[in-house]
């Protein structure tokens, strides 16, 4: 356990409660550029509530991996919440290489949604299923290249003590490659939760969907867990992108965690101008894209090596 | 400056991997000049304390030349031959950037050799001028329009730059201003020559000059 005082169980609370006001705010986003009203920021919780309330329509084919996919999905999320710092606020465990075990729940997550995909039988769910492993394959290298560097970099190899010596100091020091690194990580963000340039969240009938069409025959509490799931996995690497540009550990616990809240919420609010601005890509596109950021990471590695 | 170097350095590869992932060449020649303007600055850095007339001039010259009087050469080469992009390359563009990563470990491995001959010079800028004139040559042998290949021969000139402004503690102006001068004429005269070649083609694809042998 890592010695953070009081305050241990903060990090997780906020994700857990704050997570689903990150899909609301890049709606608004979105809508607002677009000049629409756009839907209240609180949907996505009404949404999920709503979902909860439902019973779940199973499919006569499918066996009990259906049911289990957005369970351990929810669970991986929510265990990787554990040893995710945020806002100066050290993570409720820590140990060394916990960064392994970050990216490892978050592989087991999108491994259990891809079997719950393949075990509908619908060979529309199993392109989508093809697709997040292809483009999880590459995009998984990027987020171990970024964690190395930034492991490199702090001389740590624990979530908290990496994110706690990240400062000031330390950006003057070694600007180019924790800059590769922040914007490795804005690619990965973008990947990891199928936004636009890479997938668009909001098509249900497009053939070159990858998230959505894994959950299609997903409903009720279960779907409810999926888009639960998925706010945390934006919160979970948008924490690890805000923790790495916004480097303030002023003592003050308030201060720190606004300026923390604010980061992410500027975060939202830049993935809703991205959405807006551009188009998706073409598919073959798509693994260009990731293999770009794997490259980001690989030469803010090299570079520090220097 | 040692930070800024960095910096500069940085950019210079990542502008590298740019223009081996972009399939469009009018990005490729923006690339190319962003490119030409943080290496034009590099004289400005490289030598503590040598800020004189010099290496003012020097820095003004190439980023005016290779920032801005290049491009614009081969922007309007490219108007005026109507090819906007590369479409099939002999090597595809992700095993371009996944060479390019190999070029960067292989050029470090380079530099660490390299380094105990040449102590003074700033060890990532070694590193950057060994990736440039490796990455300069694969665009030329990996590109089929001629228009690629005059951007390929401009990145390996920044590379031999880069090496030279780090490397050589005082290279005489006239040297300098002559391999600019070199430079300058030499792109002049390619682009002359692929401006020959599409009009004689039909394209300036290079698989296609082939058909010249007898």
């Amino acid at each position: 356990m890592s010695a953070t005082g009081l305050h241990w169980f903060l990090s997780p609370l906020c994700a857990l409660l704050l997570a689903p006001l990150l899909p609301g705010l890049i709606n608004r986003t979105k809508a607002l550029v677009a000049g629409r009203r756009g839907p209240p920021l609180l949907q996505p919780y009404r949404d999920a509530l709503k979902s909860l309330r439902r019973g779940a329509v199973y499919g006569a084919a499918t066996s009990p991996l259906f049911r289990l996919g957005p369970v351990v999905n929810l669970a991986a999320l929510a265990a990787s919440l554990l040893v995710l710092p945020f806002a100066g606020i050290g993570a409720p465990v820590g140990f060394a290489g916990d960064l392994i075990v970050l990216a490892g729940l978050l592989a087991l997550g999108r491994f259990a949604t891809m079997l719950a995909a393949l075990d509908t039988g619908s060979s529309f769910e199993g392109m989508g299923a093809s697709r997040e492993a292809h483009f999880a394959a590459l995009a998984e290298p990027a987020l171990l290249l970024a964690l190395a560097t930034l492991v490199r970099v702090t001389g740590a190899v624990s979530l908290t003590p990496i994110y706690a010596a990240i400062g000031i100091a330390t950006w003057a020091h070694t600007l180019p490659t924790l800059a590769l690194v922040a914007l490795t990580f804005v690619v990965l963000e973008l990947v990891e939760n199928s936004r636009i340039p890479v997938d668009d969240p909001n098509t249900h009938l497009e053939l070159t969907m990858i998230h959505e069409v894994m959950v299609l025959d997903h409903s009720g509490p279960d779907l409810a867990f999926i888009q639960y799931a998925a706010a945390l996995k934006l919160w979970v690497l948008g924490a690890l992108f805000v923790g790495l540009v916004v480097p303030l550990h002023g003592g003050s616990l308030w201060l720190d965690g606004a300026a923390a809240l604010l980061g992410m919420a500027g975060l939202a609010v830049g993935i809703g101008m991205v959405e807006a601005a551009m188009a998706r890509y073409r598919l073959v596109h798509v693994p260009q894209f990731i293999v770009g950021a794997a490259t980001l990471s690989a030469v803010a590695f090299i570079v520090y090596l220097a | 400056m040692p930070a800024l170097l960095e910096t500069i350095a940085a950019i210079g590869l990542v502008s590298c991997f740019a223009l081996l992932g972009t399939s469009r060449i009018g990005a490729c020649i923006r690339w190319l000049s962003l490119q030409g303007i943080v290496i034009g600055l590099v004289p400005l850095l490289a030598h503590d304390g040598g800020f004189g007339l010099r290496v003012l001039l020097l820095a003004c010259g190439n980023i005016a030349l290779k920032g801005v009087i290049f491009p614009l050469i081969l922007l309007r080469l490219r108007a005026r031959t109507d090819y906007h992009r590369e479409v099939e390359p002999f090597v595809g563009f992700v095993a371009s950037v996944l060479f390019g990563i190999v070029a960067l470990a292989v050029s470090l491995w380079l530099a660490l050799a390299l380094q105990p001959a040449l102590r003074h010079a700033p060890f990532l800028m070694l590193e950057a001028a060994i990736f440039l004139v490796s990455i300069g040559l694969f665009i030329i042998i990996s590109r089929r329009k001629a228009l690629m290949q005059v951007i390929g021969y401009l990145i390996l000139e920044n590379g031999i730059f880069v090496f030279a402004v780090i490397t050589v503690v005082t290279t005489p102006l006239l040297v300098e201003l002559g391999v600019l001068l070199d430079a300058f004429v030499a792109v002049f005269v390619m682009g002359i020559a692929v401006f020959h070649i599409n009009r004689e083609f039909g394209s300036i694809d290079v698989d296609q000059l082939t058909a010249l042998r007898g």
